[in-house]
């Protein structure tokens, strides 16, 4: 296999007292599309910055295409980053705009301008090219600002929450418009996101960040799936948490001790360790046929229709702190007040070290 | 935040040092030179505090700071009652559209030179000038009144300025207001009275405090107003320290009245500044 | 009883409007008198006061001598003003809140005491009296302001916008040529502007440090010393015209990036 197009190697910083990175490495293959997902100073936009130049990291490498970029400047290095505002220069017009980076390589009037054309044609925009800024939607302006970044052939496109300012409708449209204009310039993008929706529809390598720390990354599916720690399994999706005790391991199963008695999966784990079962919503049955894990009995204490499914929660009568989060289909009849009874299958159950 | 990129060190300070320098140069350099001057002895230059102490001891010099304090005062209080009916008007009576006009016209002599509009009043309030012609042609009083060259001259040139910028301060606080204080006011049951009194006015003491502020410090320390209408009957502080420099050349003396003047200014400000402060909290 | 209320604000407004343009209007009538002196009655409209003051070398060159002192001394404002508010915004800097206090501070003297101390200052150092010492005192007093208003209007967005620039790779020369000052130009005309009518209007600083060759408002000054005169009112409604030029420019930029 090749050498990694972009290669963080234990990369840590610190603004001042405040460790944001703690020891992060992280490999990015060409024409990959990478989201770097994470709650509100979990490090994702620091490391951003760091990979675009802006922040030098306090310690740790950075190499792109195998050279040391660590401490180049922005300018000197194959990255382009879309900023969040997008930062498009007010009194330029887009054409303007999308041809600045051509002008500072010194590229001709002709070129630079047949060249913008094709990279706003590239993102819908052809007919724009003598507005201004401030006379387009912010979608349009997300597209100028992509434009503007494309143009001049980065090796790697990094994107810092570029869909922040749009709304619900316009920002799931954008989504998809990304991606395809991602497949078609074949450019690797690095995008910071704490939207997992956006994350799991987009990426084909999923980065989980927390606390300055890497807790899991992988393609979208298998960290939804199979996610490594128990921040993973609740920040990508909703779960139910089931706190046990592992037991002696038997045919590549562990036996854990619940509050529900001893539930046996396919797993691994060291005997006596303190573990966490996650439950996806989707996996925890209500009614119909049993799953061949029983959970007791509960009651709905609240039912949200959600268009598609309905998303129930459940009370265990067992323990009433104890709450399920399942989904049931939208013609489903459950409603407030009904007790139901909780099952689930082994093997969709996810064990996580706690 | 750590800007990686840059030249170092060097450029910021290249960008910030040329402003810095001018302000050290002739703002804190001259501050100083003022005050070393105001220690020495007008002739000979040996060290002393009698400019100081003449200040304290020479009663006409005591008058001119309280004259000064007492036109202050006055100045201030009467720009405020008479700006801020006239702000409000102009905020909540006057068409949203016309707004706009209606400030800009109020406030449109603030442009005329400082030295101008002193002179514009002493056209209007002189001996033979337009209020006592219009009086005695309309047999209210026999005899022109004397209004110039009086300190009610100087503290209606003063009110004319201050009217127009605390009109500019105390309309902008007002727009400021968000309306829904004054819906929430009146759902709550207060009449427009009690709304006033309650809401609006507690929530615009911010900048009718930083008006007067202005007002102080701008009154204070000026010297064309009393000296074209109040004439020499009556000296305020700013005309003292302009007569030891044109008529003696006492510089020292001059310094010295010059830092009595800005210690009190300074009194003044950390008095505003607590009070906008227990505003805020 | 709010009718009552309506009309009362009606006099009232009135009433503050007609003290606020009493002095201006008669100012302006007594300018076209035709007589010798600015009184009752009105005997014009005549022209010659204005003949007058425009024949007057004295005040003619009074005139241009304010306009170079306010526009050279204005440019040094907006100059240092904007090097300094960019050095600040952009960078971290070792008691940067202090340092930029001590910038705004002279905003918080009156003009006689920084006029005092020029005055003391120049005096020890043997320099004379004239209208570059005027100019460098205007630049004291109108520094601070541009300053605040480019300061103010450096957000985090015009930041971004000029990482964005250097992320395309234009050197720092480019990005202040071509970036930061095209997109600072409105808080830099208002700055500009500000300090154009405060230095065209300033008496005491001149008056203190210019001797021979000085500003109009000192001329001016010296006419009154001839009691009641036409002439002055011609001269006083022509600076005001200029003001009013200077603030309608002013208004204007500061639409124009509101529309923008």
């Amino acid at each position: 296999m090749s050498a990694p197009l972009v290669d963080i190697r234990n990369v840590s910083h610190r603004f001042g007292q405040l460790a944001v990175l703690k020891n992060v490495s992280l490999a990015i293959e060409p024409g990959s599309y990478t989201i770097l997902l994470g709650p509100s100073g979990s490090g994702k936009t620091t490391l951003l910055s760091i990979l675009g130049g802006f922040v030098t990291p306090s310690e740790g490498k950075v190499f792109i295409r195998g050279a040391d970029c660590t401490a180049v400047p922005p300018a000197k290095r194959p990255t382009t980053t879309v900023f969040q505002d997008y930062a498009l220069f007010p009194h330029m017009s887009v054409g303007k705009n999308v041809g600045f980076g051509l002008r500072m390589q010194g590229v001709d009037g002709a070129t630079r301008a047949a060249k913008a054309r094709e990279a706003l044609a590239l993102v819908g925009l052809a007919a724009s090219f003598d507005k201004k800024p401030h006379q387009l939607s912010g979608g349009q302006r997300q597209r100028v600002a992509l434009a503007r970044a494309l143009v001049i052939e980065p090796a790697v496109l990094l994107l810092d929450e570029p869909l922040g300012a749009l709304d619900l409708k316009l920002r799931r449209q954008m989504q998809d418009e990304l991606k395809a204009i991602q497949k078609r310039v074949g450019t690797a993008f690095v995008h910071v996101t704490h939207d997992q929706e956006e994350a799991m529809a987009l990426a084909d390598h999923c980065v989980v960040m927390n606390d300055g720390r890497i807790e899991d990354e992988g393609p979208p599916e298998r960290v939804y799936a199979r996610p490594k720690t128990r921040f993973s399994a609740t920040f990508m999706g909703e779960s139910t948490i089931l706190a046990g005790k592992a037991g002696e391991m038997r045919d590549g199963r562990v036996a854990v001790a619940t509050k529900f008695g001893p539930i046996s999966l396919p797993a691994t784990s060291p005997v006596g360790a303190t573990v966490a079962l996650a439950i996806r919503p989707e996996h925890l049955i209500l009614a119909g046929a049993k799953g061949d894990v029983a959970l007791g009995t509960a009651r709905v204490s609240d039912v949200v229709f959600q268009g598609s499914f309905k998303r129930v929660l459940a009370t265990s009568a067992r323990d009433p702190a104890f709450q399920f989060i399942a989904k049931a289909p939208a013609p489903a009849t459950v409603q407030a007040g009904d007790t139901v009874a909780v099952s689930c299958n082994a093997q969709d159950i996810i064990l996580l070290a706690d | 935040m750590s800007v990686a990129g840059t030249n170092g060190r060097a450029l910021p300070w290249a960008l910030v040092t040329p402003a810095l320098a001018w302000t050290l140069l002739f703002f804190v350099l001259p501050f100083i030179a003022m005050g070393l001057s105001s220690l020495t002895a007008h002739e000979g230059g040996a060290l002393t505090l009698a400019n100081y102490s003449q200040f304290f001891t020479n009663p006409s010099y005591w008058r001119a700071m309280v004259n000064s304090l007492e036109v202050t005062a006055t100045v201030t209080v009467i720009s405020i009652v008479l700006a801020y009916p006239f702000a409000w008007i102009l905020a909540e009576q006057v068409p949203e559209r016309w707004q706009r006009l209606a400030l800009m016209l109020a406030v449109l002599p603030f442009w005329t030179s400082y030295v101008v509009r002193s002179y514009s009043w002493l056209l209007v309030l002189a001996q033979n000038g337009v209020i006592n012609r219009a009086l005695t042609s309309a047999g209210l009083i026999a005899e022109p009144l004397q209004l110039a060259n009086t300190r009610l001259a100087t503290v209606t040139g003063f009110v004319h300025f201050f009217v127009m910028l605390l009109t500019l301060t105390i309309f902008a606080n007002l727009k400021q207001l968000s309306p829904s204080y004054r819906k929430a006011a009146a759902d709550l049951g207060a009449g427009p009275v009690r709304t006033f009194l309650h809401v609006v006015l507690p929530l615009t003491l911010p900048g009718i405090m930083v008006g007067a502020f202005l007002t102080v410090v701008l009154c204070i320390g000026d010297y064309i107003t009393p000296q074209i209408l109040g004439g020499n009957n009556e000296l305020v502080m700013p005309q003292l320290v302009m007569m030891q420099i044109g008529r003696r050349g006492d510089f020292p003396l001059a310094s010295a009245l010059s830092i009595i003047l800005m210690a009190v200014v300074t009194v003044a400000y950390l008095a505003c500044a607590r009070w906008l402060k227990i505003e805020r909290a | 009883m709010r009718a009552a209320v309506r009309l009362a604000a009606w006099l009232y407004a009135i009433a503050v409007y007609g003290f606020i343009f009493l002095p201006v209007v008669v100012l302006i009538l007594f300018s076209l008198q035709a007589t010798s002196f600015p009184i009752p009655p009105f005997t014009g409209p005549s022209l010659r006061w204005y003949q007058a003051v425009l024949s007057d070398a004295r005040l003619t060159s009074a005139l241009v001598n304010s306009l170079l002192v306010a526009v050279l001394s204005s440019l040094a404002c907006v100059t240092l003003g904007f090097l300094s508010a960019w050095g600040f915004a952009r960078f971290a800097l070792p008691g940067s809140a202090l340092l930029r206090g001590l910038i705004t501070l002279p905003l918080t003297v009156s003009y006689l005491i920084i006029g005092m101390g020029l005055l003391v200052l120049f005096n020890w150092a043997g320099v004379p009296k004239s209208l570059i010492a005027a100019g460098v005192g205007h630049v004291v007093i109108n520094l601070p302001l541009c300053f605040a208003i480019i300061y103010s209007q450096m957000g985090d967005h015009q930041i971004n916008i000029e990482r964005a620039a250097r992320d395309l790779g234009a050197p720092e020369w480019k990005v202040l040529l071509m970036i930061t000052v095209p997109v600072m130009a409105p808080a830099i005309f208002a700055g500009f502007f500000l300090s154009m009518t405060f230095s065209w209007d300033e008496f005491v600083i001149s008056f203190l440090l210019t001797r021979f060759e000085t500003t109009l408002p000192v001329e001016i000054w010296n006419l009154l010393r001839s009691g009641l005169n036409p002439k002055t009112n011609a001269v006083g409604s022509l600076v005001f015209a200029v003001s009013i030029v200077l603030v309608v420019l002013f208004e204007l930029t500061l639409l124009r990036r509101k529309t923008a």
